[in-house]
């Protein structure tokens, strides 16, 4: 790890130790997974299931489908997002995981962002995975860069509010159903632009109807962001 | 046990002569509004509580910075306080527009951007409250009630810009007018007064709620001290 604030350390080597613990962070919840493998395989098989189930609520037909693709994909990745975030704040607090890492003189903002990146992989790993198989089975063409842009930029904004939201959720006593409350009326901005944004690349819209909405999503990503990041000191301290 | 304090109990009963007063004003002194008839004087106090509902949880956000900066009890209790009389008046803003739109939008409820954002910021502070209920550490429930009011009052306007990009149809009565809106109306000398007065009464009712449920909150803990302090006894 790094050596903290023991020795005056250049600006440079700060920022190297800072990007180190994010990394850290990061990459021990991936080895996590990549060793169990519950988290990942738990997320597919339930988007997956929510998208089957759409099937049979909307009879996604071609003409339906035309216009509802954006809204059954990002009601698929917000209820897979939220299964995710539970489980990979519910593992640092069950055996204790938690107190290590604050333990760890490390900044406390470096921990929210190698929480949150981590759990941008995990949903991103799923919509890579998800993408495809909506294009396979219902025959429509979701392989195109604006799209990819899209799912990313909507993916980091619901990652950077739905890690501040979920460690608190993960302390509470009712929490396994406290984070979908928490954080959809909150993450409700990030979805409608979304879901618009994905609308516009899927119809084939021009650039002038898309940028709106993809500017607005480089905005809230922004401002999620840094407000999460401000705030999850208090949501650890103990 | 610390008595009512007298500057409380006066401004109550100021509130509830000056409610009185705003009642009878938006009943027989506004004149009736030639299109929409009756039914337009639900506007009166229906942005009236508009207005304090948001107040309400502008406040509650305030509390909430100020009890993460300084961490005493008592700006937990203003957040609190704040929010259940935040959504109380929220409610009464929905139910008071719905009962207008029924009859000149012809529906109970539309998909508009300011009903959809009221309606989502009922659901950020019931949110609250449930998350508040979930915590049983008196400081954590405090943080973390804080952190999220907070987020939820940033979240909020956001969601209504994200809306505001499709059409609205709620007419904008102050300020300038969107030519598509329905059930517009301009307003006379006495409906303004009326209006104006009637913003002035709700807020004064607003600080007089928060006044009784903030000492309520402490009269809350004071009791529980004690209870506490007589099982350990």
């Amino acid at each position: 790890m790094t050596s903290g604030g023991v020795l005056p350390l250049s600006a440079g080597e700060r920022a190297r130790g800072y990007l180190r613990a994010v990394g850290a962070v990061v990459w021990k919840d991936l080895a996590a997974e990549l060793r169990s493998r519950e988290l990942l395989s738990a997320m597919l098989v339930f988007a997956l299931l929510v998208i089957l189930i759409f099937n049979f609520a909307l009879e996604l037909d071609v003409a339906t489908r035309r216009t509802v693709t954006s809204g059954v994909l990002w009601v698929t990745f917000a209820f897979a997002g939220t299964l995710g975030l539970n489980r990979s704040m519910a593992v640092e607090r069950d055996r204790g995981c938690l107190d290590g890492l604050l333990l760890a003189p490390v900044d406390r903002s470096a921990l929210y962002f190698g929480k949150s990146i981590g759990n941008l992989a995990f949903m991103l790993i799923v919509e890579a995975i998800v993408l495809p198989t909506y294009s396979i089975l219902y025959n429509v063409n979701l392989f195109r860069p604006g799209l990819i842009v899209v799912v990313l930029l909507g993916s980091i904004g619901y990652a950077a509010v739905g890690t501040l939201l979920a460690s608190m959720a993960v302390q509470a006593r009712t929490r396994d159903v406290l984070l979908p409350i928490l954080l959809f009326p909150v993450v409700l901005p990030v979805l409608i632009s979304a879901v618009k944004a994905t609308n516009a690349v899927l119809l084939g819209l021009e650039a002038a109807e898309l940028w709106p909405w993809l500017n607005l999503l480089i905005a809230y990503d922004v401002i999620f962001t840094a407000v999460a990041f401000m705030l999850f000191d208090f949501v650890v301290e103990e | 046990m610390q008595p009512t304090p007298r500057a409380l109990k006066a401004l109550t009963w100021v509130s509830a002569g000056l409610f009185a007063v705003a009642l009878l004003m938006t009943l027989f002194y506004a004149p009736r509004e030639a299109v929409m008839g009756d039914v337009q004087r639900v506007f009166y106090f229906h942005v009236a509580s508009g207005w304090v509902g948001a107040l309400a949880f502008l406040v509650a956000a305030v509390a909430g910075v100020v009890y993460l900066v300084r961490g005493q009890r008592r700006w937990d209790a203003v957040g609190l306080a704040s929010v259940e009389i935040g959504l109380a008046f929220t409610l009464a803003n929905l139910i008071s527009g719905s009962v207008w739109a029924r009859p000149i939008w012809n529906t109970w409820w539309t998909w508009d951007p300011r009903l959809v954002t009221a309606s989502v910021m009922e659901l950020v502070y019931i949110a609250y409250l449930l998350l508040r209920q979930g915590l049983e550490d008196p400081d954590r429930r405090a943080r973390f009630a804080a952190v999220y009011a907070i987020v939820g009052f940033l979240s909020v306007p956001l969601t209504f810009l994200s809306i505001r990009i499709f059409r609205t149809i709620h007419p904008v009565v102050v300020g300038n007018n969107d030519p598509t809106a329905q059930g517009t109306f301009d307003m006379t000398p006495p409906m303004l007064q009326t209006f104006l007065f009637s913003l002035f009464v709700f807020t004064v009712l607003y600080i007089v709620l928060l006044w009784h449920r903030v000492r309520m909150q402490a009269l809350a803990e004071a009791v529980e001290q004690r209870k506490m302090k007589l099982l350990s006894a």
